[in-house]
């Protein structure tokens, strides 16, 4: 039989092993949010198909036709699909996770579980998306008549690093959103405001040299740096900015994962 | 074997009352919290050695203080106590869902908690698809739910909208389907809150009879309800608790019993009004007995009410008592006989109960007075259903007439009656 110790300030020292315990929880959840979105079949995947499509166009037009960016030696609309879909992926998990606690309240008011299944579902459900996205983008590439090489193999790595950043800042703001309610009307600003700074629209290689260093503080850089160099075959990495990325990413995990632990304790008192 | 044992448990709560704003204090926006700090920055800048003006008055409630207690395993606790006692907070510390403030537990086995019914429910999926889901979200394995998905289907009778979203159904079925997954729950502890007091009456009876049945197979319960018939009926001990802190601890009716002799305090001295125009109710009391002490079914038990009727009035002023067994139904009603009528003035009634007549258990009086009219027409000036409560207990000694059986004996009364054997024939 299992023992259990509750103990003030002390109730969740065994965090990582219910986090074991409860993982048929934290699949059922993510399967209850895929199966909510996609409920209304047509329209549920289609839009995740649409979004991204659309806002690939508008790009296209304004960077690439418009402002004439320089585009890496392939079609625009490829240069800018291969950002926007770890974008996409970044920015749904960031606004459903950091909205999700809100939104389940009752059920963090009237179960125990660990808290943290409910913003880490919000990634696979955006997970989903970016599967429907990587096929759109290969119909994309088809169409275009371009071959990734064989560096696209790395492409679950820069997904992982995609994660780990989305996941931290996530932690952060869902924990956040709590406590202090009007970050709900902070976070798509936020959201926005990082798709203006991200390379989504651009080739980073237009950023001056002295200044990518100082660009790469911002983790989605590597990210997107890293699946342009993986699909598209000439694109040249930036090396230091992606190991800045990748340390702050994980520095971003740490720091929202920590601080999500110590807000966690009073979820239930303040929701 | 103890299977929770808490120690020196306390859950304090803060509320905070900004003085400025007169109000409770809580930041429950960024916004608020922003302009506080710079409040209270601008202010320190301004008067740099003077105290902090701006300082939030900090309120600390005590929700649950030093509570010590064990629960054996195979228990079934109910917990009682008035709004705000601190039961639902002892149930969320217990779960986990809050962390205590002070103090320890130990919990040897696993617990569900039923805090709500249909915690995780979703409108947008389906009944089947809930079933999984509220399942998981009670601590059901995935095998586990699918092993007795057929019964809980069963149970909850909805078999034809297993594949409606729960969206469209009534919310009789809603609260049909979402028990009947926490009803067949397996674990060794399970918290139930006044989950009950929803659904139809025979789905109600259906549910407390499966919880029964839980209760048999040696599974530690832990029940809140103010329903103090439910909790007579169903649990073997009972706790009381008040304002946090533990009143009692033990018998179930005398746990109730307890429960009633405080609220009996109250209702007459102030929050309760039992009056009318005519009369008003003053008190009501068990004569020769303190509160507490259980009655053998060989004793007899009197009860009093005092009420002052105020006006003269051609009507007859009745006083009745009304004998309500745990469950809530009635045992039977008495009233006075031979009343003529009454002039203004405090009046005592008493109603005394023969020996070896009721039967163990615990009872509920309701004291009522009630004006007759010359013909037929009557109005109730007061009518205090929850008065007093009494305890009847067998002390199984030779009297009891068991012949050595020591199980219960059904019924609401229990007469010896005049009996007569005759041998008719070798």
């Amino acid at each position: 039989m299992s023992r259990l110790v509750i103990e003030a300030g002390n109730a969740n020292r065994q965090y990582f092993k219910d986090l074991l315990a409860y993982r048929e929880l934290f699949l059922l959840l993510a399967w209850r949010d895929i199966l909510v979105r996609y409920k209304q079949t047509i329209i549920g995947v289609a839009w995740s198909v649409l979004r991204p499509l659309l806002t690939m166009i508008v790009f296209t037009i304004v960077f690439g036709r418009l402002a004439k960016m320089p585009s890496e030696g392939v079609a625009y609309s490829i240069l800018v699909y291969a950002a926007l879909l770890p974008w996409q992926f970044f920015s749904n998990t960031v606004n459903e996770g950091g909205n999700s606690l809100v939104n389940n309240a009752s059920m963090i008011s009237k179960v125990y579980f660990p808290r943290i299944i409910i913003p880490t579902t919000a990634m696979i459900v955006s997970l989903i998306d970016f599967l429907i996205s990587i096929l759109v983008l290969s119909v994309l590439m088809v169409w275009y008549q371009h071959i990734p090489t064989w560096r696209v193999v790395f492409l679950p790595l820069f997904l992982g690093l995609a994660a780990t950043a989305a996941l931290g800042i996530t932690y952060l703001i869902s924990a956040l959103n709590v406590k202090y309610r009007d970050f709900r009307h902070v976070l798509p600003f936020i959201i926005q405001f990082g798709l203006y700074i991200s390379p989504v629209g651009f080739s980073s290689s237009v950023i001056p040299e002295n200044w990518r260093l100082i660009y790469s503080l911002n983790p989605m850089v590597g990210v997107i740096d890293g699946f342009r160099w993986a699909i598209i075959g000439n694109a040249e990495m930036y090396w230091p900015g992606l190991y800045l990325s990748v340390g702050l990413a994980f520095l971003l995990l740490f720091i929202g994962f920590r601080l999500f632990r110590r807000m966690e304790r009073e979820f239930a008192d303040v929701i | 074997m103890s299977i929770i044992k808490v120690e020196n448990l306390g859950k304090k709560y803060i509320i905070g009352h900004d003085r400025k704003a007169g109000g409770a204090y809580r930041s429950r926006s960024l916004r608020d919290a922003l302009t506080h700090t710079a409040r209270g920055l601008y202010q320190r800048l301004r008067h740099p050695l003077s105290p902090n003006t701006e300082k939030i008055e900090i309120e600390e409630l005590w929700a649950l203080r030093n509570l010590e207690f064990e629960i054996e395993a195979g228990d079934r606790v109910g917990i009682i106590g008035r709004n705000g006692a601190g039961k639902s907070t002892l149930l969320k510390v217990l779960s986990r869902i809050t962390e205590p403030t002070t103090g320890r537990i130990e919990v040897d086995g696993r617990v569900a908690s039923l805090l709500e019914v249909g915690t995780g429910f979703h409108p947008e999926l389906s009944g089947r698809e809930n079933i999984y889901l509220n399942g998981a979200v009670l601590g059901m394995a995935r095998a586990e739910i699918k092993a007795k998905f057929d019964e809980i289907v069963a149970f909850s009778e909805i078999e034809k909208f297993l594949d409606t979203p729960v969206k469209r159904y009534s919310s009789g079925m809603y609260v049909r389907l979402a028990f009947s997954v926490a009803a067949h729950l397996e674990p060794e502890i399970l918290i139930v809150d006044e989950v009950l007091a929803v659904g139809d009456a025979q789905f109600q009876k259906k549910c407390l009879g499966k919880m029964e049945e839980v209760g048999q197979e040696g599974r530690t319960v832990l029940f809140v309800s103010h329903n103090m018939a439910m909790i007579s009926n169903l649990c073997t001990t009972g706790m009381v608790l008040s304002e946090g802190k533990m009143e009692f601890n033990g018998r179930v009716s005398d746990a109730v019993t307890k429960y009633y002799a405080a609220t009996n305090q109250r209702d007459t001295t102030r929050e309760r009004e039992f009056e009318s125009d005519t009369a008003e109710l003053l008190g009501a009391e068990l004569i020769g007995q303190s509160n507490l002490s259980d009655i053998t079914i060989h004793d007899e038990l009197a009860v009093r009410m005092r009420y002052r009727i105020k006006k003269q009035i051609d009507g007859k002023c009745v006083p009745n008592f009304h004998f309500f067994v745990s469950d809530g139904s009635y045992a039977f009603v008495d009233s006075a006989r031979d009343v003529a009528c009454m002039s203004p003035g405090i009046y005592c009634a008493d109603c005394r109960i023969p020996p070896r007549f009721l039967n163990e258990g615990a009872y509920f009086v309701g004291v009522a007075l009630t004006t007759y009219f010359e013909g037929g027409s009557f109005e109730i000036e007061f009518f205090d259903r929850n008065a007093l409560t009494f305890n009847v207990i067998d002390p199984m000694d030779e009297r009891s007439n068991r012949y050595g059986y020591g199980g219960p004996i059904p019924g609401v009364v229990r007469p010896q009656l005049n009996w007569s054997i005759e041998k008719e024939a070798q």
